[in-house]
């Protein structure tokens, strides 16, 4: 566990991609390096730290501090090492007398204005200024005490010079008086983050960096928080408030984050069980150094006042809950189920497994329910966000999974955007986009609501089409069709690639008038010509890739549309190759490996039918046991059986379906209709209002697993500290399993990926042992590509040839009228997650302290609707309670609002629609009415109440 | 009491609309297909069962009930 004590060293500058190699000699040892790298960097290549400041391989060069100075022979003068590029032949002198002199120099006139209480100073003994004033030998500073910034007063009074300390972030605090101006903050801002929102005001002496206007503190700035700034400071001057609390780290555990599908890697910096700091992994391959808000501070959650680490169960779920052992909680959960199954049948109980637990955890899940339960009634909440994505991009391509890696956006030529928010909902992955579009890429975003994307500074032209809610398949089937009529199709790809005659057939179906742009216009009311013209840039790219995300799949036509982006791409032959591709952006952390780990009920892992023997005869011979050849029930199904009296028990690991799914009052009727609901969670949830038994689960903090993000990387979660609740997760799995009779016995989860790999052919080349040595590998991994695959479909499809699947738009059944004449549509907000069972609990909420329904000026004074407002939000479904902000993001006729918070409730006003081939439920389309309120909802009345009495927890007896 | 049946028929009403329109083959056996890949085996004995007993359905609906494949008996 404590394998990982040395920090990534940082090399001066970043790494310089070259097919051009450069040989040179540093203090006499030979390097060779790509043309491009600076001679810092080529001294670090040859074991060489040359003294720095200003320079940090997290962005590049700038050449201000002068204390990487070197001789060069045959250069004049000292040149700074980190802004001269290396050249063939050079001789580099990383230390002479003179460069001594210069570092000494420059060195006392930065300490000069530096207060010297390293002793008790938060960066102490993690300082790179203190470090350099070492590493160049300064014994003395012999300027006279004067003009500074670091003292709050001197003889005469208050130094006007000084500034207080910015304490408004709740994570980290920026200390002027320790700031030596060498702006790597600014450029982290700039550079890694994009968001532009520090900079240096003033010149000179009065440089100071600045969170922007004048009256802007870092909370009121346009920062995100995602702590880029904090990562590179060199001193105390940005710095995280829990080392400020608690002192430097003494070890470091490589894990990866639980937050969104982007998959970050981080180092968890330890003192002992107590994490420090999350610093995110520069060799993590999905973020490269980075992180956001949630996952670089949001990890408080995990020692929460709220955790709940005993069992509990209860009779009725109006009870209040008995704290009780391990071993009654199990038992009682196991009678339960099995009463449940002699009294209503096999197939009357179920799982939900969790797509922000582990790979491993949700193999047992699903296993349980095939192998214990003996039914296939197991399944996942992909279910409610990327299941058409599985249906959609297994029929075109053959494989339920998006086709490249992150890595592919730096060779992007136009990226296309569809129902997604990036910067909110996958920060670090927006963050890198960022970074394309400044460098010149095309954007083109297709979403009801003008995202931030749009307005990323120093980007070239982005286009917004701001379709109507439900629209997705008509505007691509649109773009589809002048991609057609104006012969913009590679058609060498289609003839080598595709089914030449099935393109012709699908070319046919688009050239009807229907799809023309003019007659979308009328639906999506996004003008023609704006869509020719996306329509053409996506085509003319010659590399064009597609980003989509919750948008495009939570509609009643979600698979269709998930097919529409992948004709696009094929018909434009952008698959195959760098910079191109088709890319879920996955919602949880581990949506893409609780989909690969069957937890579908139709699917065992990797994707394989329930019905096909011989994946069957697998599972029965590893497992010893009969399998159903049946599909289960899917969420929705299980719901609509419960309230038919046939689906009785169930089994929910870490999820919070009251509050993530649709139509809320269906949910909580159909698990007061059931006879054991058993969750397990890290919280009392929402869903735990309805259970009667609650297993305590732990945090990504507490155990060893792995998930697998959107591009397919399987990487290693690390146990940091040990379990508050006694067992991890796949731990307890394993206990409940053997008490209804199964004979586990794994004792890590190594075992249970072994099994996996010997099971499911995509996974073969997987274990731990690989993980290890590799740090992460993308499925397919096995024998054609034992160290796996980044890109998909190189030279041909999965599936063999990619199938053009015709996309005729079929208006949702959900439509507005009279009674409900506005579209609702729901997202999600950066500094808050899912269902908010973490974030609410970290101080993220001064972000996000409530859900907010966003309305158009028009809408808002037609209703008369003031800004701040209570409004009621109703639907045919049931209505909430929540405040307005009124703004032009928002098209007339839309209305948008997020559901990370259970007091709202967002999901009491969406309904029962859903995806066509998968049940994904239709959250984007909602007919609503909004109009003044003065109060909660009869809803959120009934809903508190219940909610107060099934929280109450009996006192333990004292013994 | 039986699986909701106005909606196991909405949901292969939709399905229907989607495969009507695919040239592979005729939309009730890929109405059929699908049902038969995605539905447990109650939800399709429910819906056999509400067609043959004259629920109100879109042709293709009613057409693809005769290609789903009920559970043994």
């Amino acid at each position: 566990m404590k394998d990982f004590i040395i920090p990534d060293r940082d090399m001066g500058t970043p790494a310089v991609k070259s097919d051009v190699t450069v040989n040179l000699l540093v203090d006499g040892i030979p390097v060779s390096v790509p043309a491009g790298t600076s001679v810092m960097r080529a001294a670090a290549v040859a074991g060489i730290s040359v003294p720095k400041l200003c320079a940090t391989d997290h962005v590049s060069a700038f050449g201000s501090c002068r204390l990487c100075v070197v001789q060069i022979d045959g250069m004049r003068g000292l040149p700074a090492s980190c802004t001269t590029p290396v050249a063939e032949g050079m001789v580099v002198h990383t230390q002479t007398d003179e460069v001594a002199q210069v570092r000494k120099g420059v060195m006392e006139l930065y300490i000069s204005d530096h207060p010297l209480d390293c002793l008790t100073c938060a960066a102490n003994g993690d300082c790179e200024l203190q470090d350099m004033a070492g590493a160049v030998g300064l014994r003395e500073v012999r300027y006279e005490p004067g003009k500074n910034h670091f003292a709050r007063r001197d003889a005469e009074g208050p130094n006007p010079e000084y500034r207080p300390k910015d304490q408004s972030n709740p994570y980290f605090t920026f200390d002027p008086a320790k700031c030596i101006v060498c702006s790597r903050c600014v450029r982290a801002c700039e550079e890694v983050q994009g968001t532009f929102a520090l900079t240096i005001e003033g010149r000179g002496f009065d440089s100071r960096v600045s969170a922007g206007l004048a009256s802007d503190d870092f909370l009121s700035s346009d920062c995100v928080s995602c702590g880029a700034c904090v990562q590179v400071c060199p001193t105390a001057t940005l710095i995280e408030n829990s080392v400020i609390q608690i002192g430097t780290p003494e070890h470091i555990v490589k894990t990866t984050c639980a937050y969104c599908g982007v998959g970050c890697s981080f180092d968890a910096h330890m003192r002992g069980e107590e994490v420090v700091r999350m610093v995110p992994s520069k060799d993590g391959k999905a973020n490269h150094g980075h992180s956001c808000v949630k996952g670089r501070f949001a990890w408080g959650y995990a020692t929460h006042r709220e955790r709940q680490t005993q069992p509990m169960v209860r009779e009725r779920i109006t009870d209040p809950w008995r704290v009780v052992s391990w071993d009654e909680a199990l038992d009682f959960a196991a009678t339960r189920l099995r009463q449940a199954q002699a009294d209503f049948g096999r197939d009357s109980i179920g799982v939900i497994t969790s797509s922000r637990c582990t790979n491993e955890e949700t193999y047992l899940v699903q296993k349980l329910a095939r192998a214990v339960f003996h039914n296939n009634n197991t399944d996942t909440c992909a279910r409610v966000c990327h299941s058409p994505t599985g249906y959609g991009l297994k029929t075109t391509f053959g494989t339920s999974a998006g086709t490249h890696d992150f890595d592919s956006v730096d060779d992007t030529d136009l990226a296309l955007v569809i129902g997604a928010n990036p910067t909110d909902g996958h920060p670090v992955f927006a963050s890198r986009l960022r970074k394309r579009l400044r460098e010149g890429a095309g954007l083109i975003v297709l979403d009801p609501r003008e995202i931030d994307l749009l307005k990323s500074p120093h980007m070239g032209e982005g286009l917004h089409l701001p379709l109507r809610p439900g629209t997705n398949v008509a505007m691509l089937t649109a773009m589809a069709q002048v991609i057609v009529a104006e012969k913009l199709y590679d058609e060498a790809f289609i003839r080598e690639r595709c089914d030449w005659d099935e393109f012709l057939a699908y070319a046919e179906f688009l050239m009807d008038p229907r799809h023309a742009p003019e007659e979308v216009e009328k639906l999506a009311r996004v003008p023609a010509e704006l869509i020719r013209k996306a329509a053409r840039a996506y085509a003319a790219a010659p590399r064009a890739s597609i980003y989509y995300g919750l948008g495009v799949t939570e509609h009643s036509q979600g698979s269709t549309t998930v097919m529409a982006i992948a004709n696009l791409a094929m018909m434009t032959g952008n698959i195959g190759r760098p910079g191109t591709g088709v890319n879920p952006l996955r919602g949880q952390n581990n949506v893409q490996g609780s989909c690969d780990m069957g937890s579908f009920p139709h699917e065992y892992p990797g994707y394989r039918h329930v019905s096909d023997p011989e994946t069957r005869a697998i599972y029965e011979r590893i497992w010893g046991v009969e399998l159903s050849p049946e599909p289960g029930l899917r969420i929705p199904n299980m719901f609509d059986e419960a309230l038919a009296g046939r689906f009785r028990g169930l089994y929910c690991q870490g999820e919070d379906i009251v509050q993530s799914d649709p139509d809320t009052r269906h949910v909580t009727s159909a698990l007061s209709a059931m006879d054991i609901v058993i969750v397990q969670d890290l919280f009392l949830n929402e869903t735990a209002n309805y259970a009667h038994v609650f297993l305590p689960g732990s945090s990504f903090l507490e155990k060893n697993g792995t998930f697998t993000n959107a591009e397919r990387r399987i990487n290693m979660v690390r146990r940091a500290m040990t379990p508050k609740n006694g067992y991890e997760d796949w731990e307890v799995t394993q206990l409940l399993a053997n008490r209804m009779g199964a004979a586990w016995t794994y004792v890590h989860p190594r075992e249970i990926m072994a099994e996996i790999a010997l099971t499911t052919p995509s996974f073969s080349g997987v274990s731990y042992d690989l993980l290890e040595r590799e740090g992460s590998v993308q499925w397919p991994c096995n024998d054609k590509a034992p160290l796996g695959t980044p890109l998909m479909h190189i030279d041909g499809f999965v599936r063999g040839r990619g199938k053009f699947v015709h996309t005729e738009y079929v208006a949702t059944e959900e439509r507005t009228g009279a009674r409900f004449p506005l579209l609702l549509t729901t997202g999600r907000i950066l500094s808050q997650y899912n269902v908010g069972a973490q974030t609410r609990r970290t101080e993220n909420v001064v972000w996000h302290p409530e859900d907010i329904l966003e309305i158009h000026p028009s809408d808002a004074e037609n209703r008369g609707v003031r800004e701040g407002d209570w409004v009621r939000l109703a639907s045919r479904s049931g209505d909430t309670t929540l405040r307005a902000h009124i703004t032009e993001r928002v098209a007339p006729g839309v209305v948008y609002t997020t559901f990370h918070h259970p007091t709202t409730q967002a999901n009491v006003v969406t309904t029962d629609n859903s995806d066509w081939a998968t049940n994904c439920p239709e959250f984007k389309v909602t007919a609503v009415q909004v109009s003044p309120s003065n109060g909660p909802s009869d809803w959120q009345e009934e809903y508190r109440h219940h909610s107060d009495l099934a929280r109450r927890i009996l006192p333990t007896a004292a013994e | 009491m039986s699986h909701d049946h106005s909606k196991l028929i909405r949901m292969a009403t939709q399905m229907a609309q989607f495969f009507t329109s695919q040239p592979d083959r005729p939309a009730p056996e890929a109405v059929a297909a699908h049902i038969n890949e995605s539905w447990s085996p109650r939800m399709r004995q429910d819906f056999v069962d509400q067609i043959r007993a004259g629920a109100e359905a879109d042709p293709i609906v009613r057409e693809a009930a005769a290609f789903v494949r009920l559970p043994a008996a």
